[in-house]
């Protein structure tokens, strides 16, 4: 009786094969029934999540948040789901309508599918595919398609600058991002997620910090959050792809992007937090739940903190920041990482867990000092104009600090 | 009676193949490269049922999350984005026709003649772990070592020579 | 191995399931009333001037290039990473040797100016 979810699964099997059912049929069913629990938790836990977002920022900006229905509110997104679902939908003039119909489903469903091989405690994993870490890329990747679709279809012109500006955001974070994702890969020997929390018994944000941390900004950027909101600028292009949705289907956009975030939460805490370890997880799997719920909803706290922290960059100084730094950036610690993971075969675990945050912190020591001096010439420029040497022409309108 | 891996391998081929003919009978080009990404989604369904994981998820990253986005870019960068009206058969379209039935039927001759058409598939032994051994053979000298670091050394031509013909700057 | 596939082509057949039941509901509840002014393009209460489906900047098209290019060679990293304990050192070595020369193409892209935005 160690484990609920073995014992009631181990239930319904026996309660089947009982039925006479064949074996290939049961594992059927079951995987079904798996399916359809999994998703409705999921989207049960998005349903709290306008809450939790909506309490979370209104502490950040100093008002109450939700108060009114409900102990703190908490009916709040019941009111927000009725509301979202008797409200009028208006299609805009011109618009595909297929795949502007298609977009807020495949924006949702791609987020919910994420959920499949995520492992959420010892007993309780959907998928075990062997290639679990690439899945969530390809997945990923599918949601972007469900950006473009939004935003070329609305036939609106903010729509589709919103939609390239996230897309050409995505892609590129998504190289950082693929690339930090590979670091826990070498450390675990794995792409199974199972078998990457599995392998951490001492959390990898301990051995790979700077994997750690691109992943964690790849996800803001892919998010498209603050800073890197510049998709749904609202004081250029409104609210970006999803500008022309209304009611329920832009109820699928802002709930898929709200399910994404704790999504990412919880993938980083299974790459770098040790997903559903702690104490007595492996004894009670019951327990790994709530851990690995505690984590992702810290990781979702953390996202939503820099959210509201941080004012928007601007496209060029996205871009550069993602193909000048985090890219050459993490390419070396990808590169350290392997050889030292490669000479440090058959020392004590210690040693090894030592080296490599050591060599963590001496890359981020010279991060900073490469960083620090940069923006010391860019404060001089601004502060002294004149003194720069502009290397090719520059159009009258722009000043030279916008060509970095 | 079909097995249910049969049923699913012949809704997502009939899928894959409606979809490809929708990609050049579309008029509006977007739409044509969306098509295309539901043929290339079901080609990735399709390495999954021969129990090729890695390639389906590697066909969906790279031809859905790459390659699709970068044709719809350059779809934006063309013209006409939304109709071409234009013919979308010439006059030789019967001579094409013949040309394309009698390929098709020297493959099904072929497939017909071949005796392991009908058999099943060896099952995998246990302990099998096609990604470990992908990525030794990748590596291993007496296997795919030279073809893999060729395979860099192209994409790196590739990416000089689309740099060099989409952003030549005077 | 097709076993832990089954479960996600489950996922992948359920899970669109819940939007379209969520835009079902609505076309039964929600009242629905279009007119022309309603259901026009909204640009902040300007008549939107001139077509929307035209040209665009190219530039994105040069960084989708230059991902393309990441993301295939990334890909074949995978099988190597997850090899990792079968592979000698010198396997590990031709494994960075790989990188490396991607970091040559980023090194031109960037002196090319390719990776300049404006």
């Amino acid at each position: 009786m160690a484990d609920p979810v073995t014992f009631i699964a181990q239930w319904l099997r026996d309660y089947l094969t009982n039925l006479g059912l064949a074996s290939e049929w049961i594992s059927v069913i079951m995987a079904a029934l798996g399916v359809v629990v999994l998703a409705s938790a999921v989207l049960l836990v998005d349903i709290f999540l306008v809450w939790v977002e909506r309490k979370v920022v209104a502490r950040f900006q100093d008002r109450l948040g939700p108060n009114r229905l409900g102990p703190f509110g908490l009916f709040q997104p019941i009111a927000d789901v009725i509301k979202l679902l008797i409200k009028e939908d208006i299609t805009p003039q011109g618009a595909d309508k297929f795949v502007y119909n298609l977009a807020p489903i495949l924006a949702l469903a791609t987020v919910i599918m994420l959920w499949a091989v995520i492992p959420i405690s010892a007993t309780v994993a959907g998928s075990t595919i062997n290639v679990g870490a690439l899945y969530i890329v390809a997945v990923g990747a599918i949601g972007t398609l469900s950006i473009i679709m939004a935003g070329w279809a609305s036939h609106n012109k903010y729509a589709l600058l919103g939609a390239f500006r996230m897309v050409a955001q995505m892609i590129s974070y998504e190289v950082p991002m693929v690339i930090a994702i590979l670091i826990p890969v070498i450390l675990a020997k794995s792409m199974t997620l199972t078998d990457i929390v599995e392998s951490q018994s001492v959390w990898y944000i301990v051995l790979a910090p700077i994997a750690a941390i691109v992943f964690l900004i790849g996800a803001q950027a892919e998010l498209g959050r603050a800073p890197f909101d510049l998709s749904e600028a609202e004081s250029e292009i409104v609210a970006g792809f999803h500008i022309e949705y209304t009611g329920m289907k832009f109820g699928l956009f802002y709930a898929g992007e709200l399910l994404h975030a704790m999504t990412f939460g919880g993938l980083f805490a299974t790459f770098f937090l040790g997903g559903w370890r702690g104490w007595g997880a492996e004894t009670y799997p019951i327990l790994g739940i709530g851990y690995f719920f505690i984590k992702a909803m810290f990781m979702y706290w953390v996202i939503m903190w820099i959210k509201y922290s941080f004012p928007r960059v601007r496209i060029d100084q996205m871009l550069n920041f993602c193909w000048k730094f985090l890219t050459p950036l993490i390419l070396t610690v990808l590169s350290i990482t392997a050889i030292m993971d490669k000479l440090l075969t058959g020392v004590p675990y210690w040693i090894y867990v030592l080296a490599m945050l050591l060599m963590n912190l001496v890359v981020l020591y010279f991060v900073y000092r490469t960083v620090g001096s940069y923006a010391r010439k860019e404060r001089q420029k601004v502060a002294d104009p004149a003194k720069v040497r502009v290397n090719f022409p520059v159009k009258a309108s722009t000043t030279p600090t916008q060509v970095s | 009676m079909m097995s249910p891996l049969q049923v699913i391998f012949i809704l997502v081929s009939a899928i894959t193949l409606g979809a490809a003919l929708m990609v050049v009978t579309t008029r509006n080009m977007v739409r044509a490269a969306l098509w295309l990404v539901l043929a290339l989604f079901g080609v990735a369904i399709l390495f999954v049922l021969l129990e090729a994981g890695f390639f389906a998820v590697a066909q969906v990253i790279i031809y859905i999350g790459a390659i699709a986005i970068l044709m719809i870019f350059a779809i934006m960068l063309t013209r006409r984005i939304a109709q071409d009206p234009g013919p979308q058969i010439n006059s030789t379209w019967p001579l094409a026709a013949v040309i394309a039935l009698a390929i098709f039927g020297l493959i099904v001759l072929f497939i017909q003649g071949w005796d392991k058409t009908m058999s099943t598939p060896p099952a995998l032994p246990d302990g099998f772990a096609p990604l470990s051994d992908l990525g030794v053979a990748l590596v291993s000298a007496n296997q795919y070592l030279i073809p893999f670091e060729v395979a860099s050394i192209l994409l790196l031509a590739a990416l000089i020579g689309a740099i060099i013909i989409a952003w030549d700057r005077k | 191995m097709l076993n832990d596939w089954l479960f996600v082509g489950l996922m992948l057949v359920m899970a669109p399931i819940f939007p379209i039941a969520a835009l079902i509901i609505p076309r039964i509840l929600a009242p629905k009333k279009p007119n022309p002014l309603k259901s026009q393009t909204y640009e902040c209460g300007i008549e939107t001037v001139g077509d929307t489906w035209i040209q665009f900047k190219a530039q994105y098209y040069n960084f989708a290039l230059v991902f393309l290019v990441f993301d295939v060679e990334i890909v074949f990293l995978f099988p190597w990473a997850v090899a990792f304990n079968q592979l000698p050192l010198y396997g590990v070595i031709v494994g960075i040797l790989f990188i490396e020369v991607l970091v040559i193409g980023l090194i031109y892209a960037w002196r090319k100016g390719i990776l300049e935005w404006f």
